[in-house]
């Protein structure tokens, strides 16, 4: 760590984590429910633990972004950041928000948008959280040494804030509420979102494998535009069935099947980069983070993204359990993922010591990633019969459901698997131990 | 490659390119938005009666177990086209029977199966809900549904 104020992160990342937590434990919760429905069912119904599930993920991805921007933004220019109070600031009023919304769903006051959820003063907080935040990395970026690194990262973080104001638009009409929600959900996660990933990634492959900063950036710049190319006019294969113009079924079909290329050329440039680079970098568990996101992303988003995208198969599939699939496993590889690799980087030097816990970081990675695959897999199979008994065949919604309580058992188990993963992860970052490398006895050659 | 395609070239692809795609996307964003006023959600008027059922559909969270044209979470039944399924969708009268009926009988305690919660609904509000579902069942959605199961 170079710059005292990089420190900021740290508080980031905490609470981050600490929501990271919440958030796996509130979907095993819902997990459990689909295996034995009367759990809480007068107490916090199913949509309450659903939305808690869902808007702890979002919060705490975003709070992930925000520490990686001010531990990465003071190296990249080369100077402090423009005010470490306002960051604090910033972290204050998104805690009081989250735990604002926190309280209100128990309560029973939300609003009815998937995922857009939060009072109204929620979601003004965060606006106002984010100008804060725009205003302090702007400033920093300005004042010091420009890179394309934070270029893309601020551009990501910039569109994204400004996308947030169709949080506040819902019209009365269904079909146009529905069109603009896409706005926020999708120009997110495969537009503005994947600009914030390629930063970080290119940054972590910088630091870790000593390739030239030229060659990191120009391939920045290559799968940014992928990125963008493709994702702003696969918003389509949302606009499919909701009363949207026929035509958005063929641009939606071959936009969004673009899409698998940015997160291919991700995971490509990753490994190329690890390949190529000289550097041993001693934070293996950062690496392994920095090549499985990657990785997993491509499967989770490009793969099973490419599954149910194609108009004549979304017809079938849309709104089953393969949609489900696809959100977990796009979700943990492409920012889940991303995000602890970049606490696995940071946190050790925020904290002032060497890598440490390795193998705990390193056994939570395939205890985690293991976990979600199979979530992946199961719901994918469940997703495959409910889509030929209730879409094809024509059998009744809850009839269909009652023949998937296999699977919801196998769902719940690579939950608990994913909690354990995300526990010891926890553990592995806070309880720092020393790295036990005792010199072992001196190597005797054979008999 | 690396001389054709230098990083400030790069750069100038994504800057221009995106440019262009978002014009394009809001260009088929505003016809959208007038093909879904005008033809595809025509078919009934948004009364403030409609309005108001949405409210309750939105007060209630019911997205979070159902999906509605597809969108949602996959707990419980599609409502996007319920009111055909009960068979009353050009029938005002008999669509606030069947949802009050329906809504009152909730949650119905069967052990081991899924629960709906009860809500706190009044009348009024009531037959908004079910105008606001009768209003997004005569929406155009390409015949989406394959079938009334949904
Ligand atoms: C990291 C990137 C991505 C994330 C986080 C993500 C996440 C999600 C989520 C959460 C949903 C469900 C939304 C809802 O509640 O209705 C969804 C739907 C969908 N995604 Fe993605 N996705 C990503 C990338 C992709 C890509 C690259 C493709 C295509 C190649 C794709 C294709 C789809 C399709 C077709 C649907 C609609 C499913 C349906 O009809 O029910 N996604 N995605
Ligand atoms: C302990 C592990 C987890 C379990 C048991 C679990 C379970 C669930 C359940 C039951 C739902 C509701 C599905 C429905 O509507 O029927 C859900 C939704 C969701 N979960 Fe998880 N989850 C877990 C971890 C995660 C993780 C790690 C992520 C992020 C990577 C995540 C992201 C989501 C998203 C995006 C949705 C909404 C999906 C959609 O709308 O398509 N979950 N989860
Ligand atoms: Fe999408």
């Amino acid at each position: 760590m170079k710059y005292q104020s990089q420190k900021v992160a740290y508080a980031y990342f905490l609470v981050a984590m600490a929501l990271f937590a919440i958030q796996v434990l509130g979907g095993l919760l819902a997990g459990w429910i689909y295996v034995s429905p009367n759990t809480l069912s007068e107490l916090v119904p199913f949509n309450v633990v659903r939305m808690l599930h869902t808007n702890a993920l979002i919060v705490w991805l975003l709070l992930g972004f925000f520490g990686a921007a001010y531990y990465l933004v003071p190296e990249e220019s080369e100077r402090e950041l423009f005010s470490v109070r306002l960051a604090y600031i910033q972290l204050a009023i998104l805690v009081v928000g989250t735990l604002g919304a926190v309280v209100s769903y128990l309560v029973g006051i939300h609003g009815g948008r998937e995922f857009l959820e939060q009072p109204l003063w929620v979601k003004f907080g965060i606006l106002v959280a984010a100008v804060i935040f725009l205003v302090n990395i702007s400033m920093t970026v300005l004042a010091g040494r420009k890179t394309a690194i934070t270029n893309i990262l601020l551009m990501g973080l910039w569109l994204l804030s400004l996308l947030w104001i169709f949080a506040f638009i819902n019209p009365d009409n269904l079909s146009l509420d529905k069109m603009y929600w896409w706005f926020v959900v999708h120009l997110w996660v495969e537009a503005t979102w994947e600009l914030v990933m390629a930063a970080i990634l290119g940054y972590l492959m910088l630091k870790m494998t000593g390739v030239d900063r030229e060659v990191v950036e120009k391939w920045l710049y290559v799968i940014v535009a992928t990125a963008l190319f493709s994702g702003i006019l696969g918003t389509g294969h949302h606009f499919l069935w909701i009363g949207t113009p026929g035509y958005w079924q063929w641009v939606g079909s071959i936009f969004s099947t673009f899409e698998v290329i940015p997160f291919f050329a991700m995971m490509s440039f990753a490994f190329v980069m690890v390949w190529k680079g000289r550097k041993n970098h001693p934070n293996k568990a950062a690496l392994l983070w920095s090549l499985g996101a990657s990785t997993v992303a491509f499967f989770g988003a490009g793969v099973w993204g490419f599954l149910h995208t194609l108009h004549g198969v979304n017809f079938y599939t849309h709104g089953t359990q393969i949609t489900a699939a696809h959100g977990h496993l796009a979700f943990y590889g492409a920012y889940v993922a991303m995000n602890l690799a970049m606490f696995s980087y940071a946190m050790p030097q925020l904290r002032g010591r060497d890598p440490y816990n390795q193998v705990l970081n390193m056994a939570s990675f395939w205890l985690m990633t293991g976990g979600m695959a199979f979530m992946t897999f199961v719901l994918t199979f469940a997703g495959t019969i409910q889509t030929h008994m209730q879409r094809i065949v024509g059998d009744y919604y809850m009839d269909v459901q009652d023949q998937l309580g296999l699977f919801y058992m196998m769902r719940f188990g690579a939950g608990a698997a994913v909690v354990l993963g995300a526990l010891l992860f926890i553990y592995s970052q806070l309880v720092v131990r020393r790295e036990v490398i005792a010199p072992g006895p001196i190597a005797t050659p054979g008999e | 490659m690396s001389e054709i395609l230098t990083k400030s070239r790069a750069r100038n692809v994504f800057y221009g390119g995106s440019l262009f795609f978002v014009v394009v996307f809001v260009a088929m964003t505003v016809h959208s938005h007038r093909y879904i006023v005008e033809t595809s959600t025509a078919g009934m008027p948004l009364t403030d009666e409609v309005r108001l059922g949405k409210h309750v559909w939105e007060r209630a969270s019911c997205i979070n177990c159902h999906t509605l044209h597809g969108e949602g979470a996959y707990f419980a039944p599609e409502v996007g086209n319920v009111m055909t399924r009960w068979g009353v969708l050009d029938d005002p009268e008999g669509a606030y029977e069947m949802l009050d009926g329906w809504m009152q009988a909730q949650p119905s305690g069967i052990e081991g199966r899924r629960q709906m919660p009860h809500f706190d609904i009044t009348e009024e509000e009531m037959r908004g809900l079910a105008e606001f579902l009768r209003w997004a069942d005569q929406t155009d959605t390409q015949d989406w549904p394959p079938n009334d199961a949904g």
